[in-house]
């Protein structure tokens, strides 16, 4: 793979793709999961493919739009489902988490009518829907790069806001912390790095390298920094190995990439076990 | 300075759904004051922190934070808060006891400013006035519910408020550690001077500690010191606990409002 990334500029791209989301996932995966939100993730990404069904079919459909990146449409449609979900949130005050299988299940209604009048699936979507080590050009490339600067530079200045409102936001309120607004960005940020993150790992399998690599660093961590520096070194991991397994076994990235995720997650868990098993020997 | 009302609510009433929770209270806090806030569940002691601290808004009256009007006031860095739900928070948050302490300077260091040793230092100290400095580096899920009370109070503290909120902080500590507490909160209020507002039902030993009482089922049926308090005899209390608490909310029996 080494000679094929100086030779082949698809490969750079999905690569240095890669290496950055492996990065910004798991970075918002951290706040997602310690807030109990995982599922947002999944919805955002549906929305996303119904997005992406919109630009295509608008593509066949409409003259004149030839070399519409999909991926665009994909992050309005993101974007517009994360604000969506804040509303329903609000509305639904009870029932939080109703937000979320109501713009999943709109999302991929949508999207499947726009899917069948764009003349059904084809190649393209299909990575869309699992990754693709092919799928990234050199702007969707600086595109991602540009969110992933952005993103970190957000986390790093409201470091101790996010950690605040993650952690008590009772706390956060009296402490003077804008929670809403706060909220408000992380969501859009959550809604650009899964629409960023999709053309590698895919639609179905965006919310995993968000979520799986946060799930084996709680195994390990002590602190809220070491869980996101764990997490971010699982995920970059996985994203590395997967990347190169799927250019060798021709497989989507999104499957490897997962997986290697999967085994991640089940080594930290024996490795915890074993660990506690010796601490209470040593104890005893 | 002493002496001077910190806290300051004047006929405020609150209510949930189209119940009234909070009626008319009128409550002055004054600098210095050790004060328990009892009365029976459901009686509003609760709600009528969330109204001081500004996490609720009254449908009536009104409340003044160190003379300012609650909704001009911003020196949130002057009132620690514990509260009662410090817990039931989420035992598997990935963080350490320094970690959580150090976010309750959130306030006090401001938007785009960043942690630093400074803080780190101010956070130890407030550790080691709870007694937790060994422990700085520990999960926060991993210590006991007595340990973790210290460490909540440590964040409340770190800020250096004049006032300290407590909603029943004792609960789910075992005995022996109350003990301990109530002689850290005794410290705190005589060697520091801070303020303290306790909420708790635990009538017996709050009035051992406290200077100031305030029993309240909705609205404030005694405000007093101590020492009058245990003139506010048991038929006082059976009547605010008892049977006929009933008869208190739906007669609007609210003529032991004790204008403080």
């Amino acid at each position: 793979m080494i000679e094929s990334f100086f030779q082949y500029e698809f490969l750079q791209n999905a690569a240095i793709t890669g290496i950055l989301i492996g990065i910004v996932a798991p970075l918002l995966g951290v706040f997602i999961v310690v807030r109990r939100l995982s599922l947002i993730a999944d919805a955002l990404s549906h929305i996303t493919l119904t997005g992406i069904a919109a630009s295509l079919l608008l593509e066949k459909k409409v003259t004149g739009i030839n070399d519409w990146n999909p991926v665009y449409m994909g992050m309005v449609f993101s974007v517009g489902g994360a604000i969506l979900i804040e509303r329903l949130r609000k509305l639904y005050k009870h029932y939080e988490e109703l937000a979320i299988p109501i713009i999943l299940s709109g999302g991929i209604g949508l999207g499947v009518i726009l899917i069948s009048l764009a003349d059904g699936f084809n190649t393209d979507l299909f990575s869309y829907l699992f990754g693709s080590v092919t799928a990234v050009d050199r702007t969707s490339m600086w595109t991602v790069l540009i969110i992933t600067i952005m993103v970190i530079a957000i986390v790093i200045l409201f470091y101790k806001e996010l950690f605040v409102l993650s952690f008590d936001e009772e706390q956060a309120s009296i402490s003077g912390v804008n929670g809403r607004w706060i909220h408000l960005l992380f969501i859009v940020m959550v809604a650009l790095v899964i629409a960023a993150s999709m053309q590698v790992v895919g639609i179905l399998l965006v919310s995993a390298l968000m979520t799986l690599p946060v799930a084996s660093a709680l195994r390990l961590a002590r602190s809220f920094k070491q869980t996101i520096g764990l997490s971010i070194a699982f995920g970059e991991t996985s994203v590395l190995i997967g990347l190169f397994s799927s250019y060798h076994l021709s497989v989507p990235p999104g499957g490897t990439i997962v997986m290697v995720a999967v085994i991640i997650l089940v080594m930290t868990i024996l490795f915890k076990k074993v660990r506690t098993q010796q601490w209470i020997k040593g104890e005893v | 300075m002493s002496n001077h009302p910190i806290v300051k609510m004047e006929q405020v009433s609150f209510k949930y759904e189209r119940e009234w929770v909070v009626k008319d209270v009128n409550l002055t806090i004054r600098q210095g004051q050790f004060l328990g806030l009892v009365g029976p569940n459901g009686s509003g002691k609760s709600t009528l922190i969330k109204l001081m601290l500004g996490l609720a808004k009254p449908d009536r009256g009104s409340i003044t934070l160190y003379d300012r009007p609650i909704k001009n006031f911003s020196n949130w860095q002057e009132i620690g808060f514990v509260s009662q739900k410090a817990n039931s928070f989420n035992s598997g948050f990935p963080a350490t006891v320094l970690e959580v302490v150090k976010a309750g300077l959130v306030s006090r260091i401001g938007t785009f400013k960043f942690f630093n040793k400074k803080h780190k230092d101010k956070a130890m100290q407030a550790l080691h006035t709870v007694e937790m400095e060994d422990y700085a580096h520990s999960n926060i899920g991993e210590l006991s519910g007595g340990q973790q009370q210290r460490v909540f109070i440590a964040r409340a503290l770190v800020s250096d408020p004049s006032l300290l909120i407590l909603d029943e902080p004792t609960v789910g500590v075992d005995a022996k550690h109350v003990t301990e507490f109530y002689d850290l909160l005794g410290r705190l209020n005589k060697e520091q001077g801070i303020t303290l507002l306790m909420v708790t039902h635990d009538i017996g030993t709050i009035t051992e500690h406290a200077t100031h009482v305030v029993c309240m089922n909705k609205t404030v049926h005694f405000h007093g010191n101590t020492e009058e308090y245990k003139e506010f005899n048991d038929e006082d209390l059976n009547r605010l606990y008892g049977h006929s608490v009933q008869q208190l909310t739906h007669n609007h029996d609210h003529d032991e409002v004790n204008p403080s």
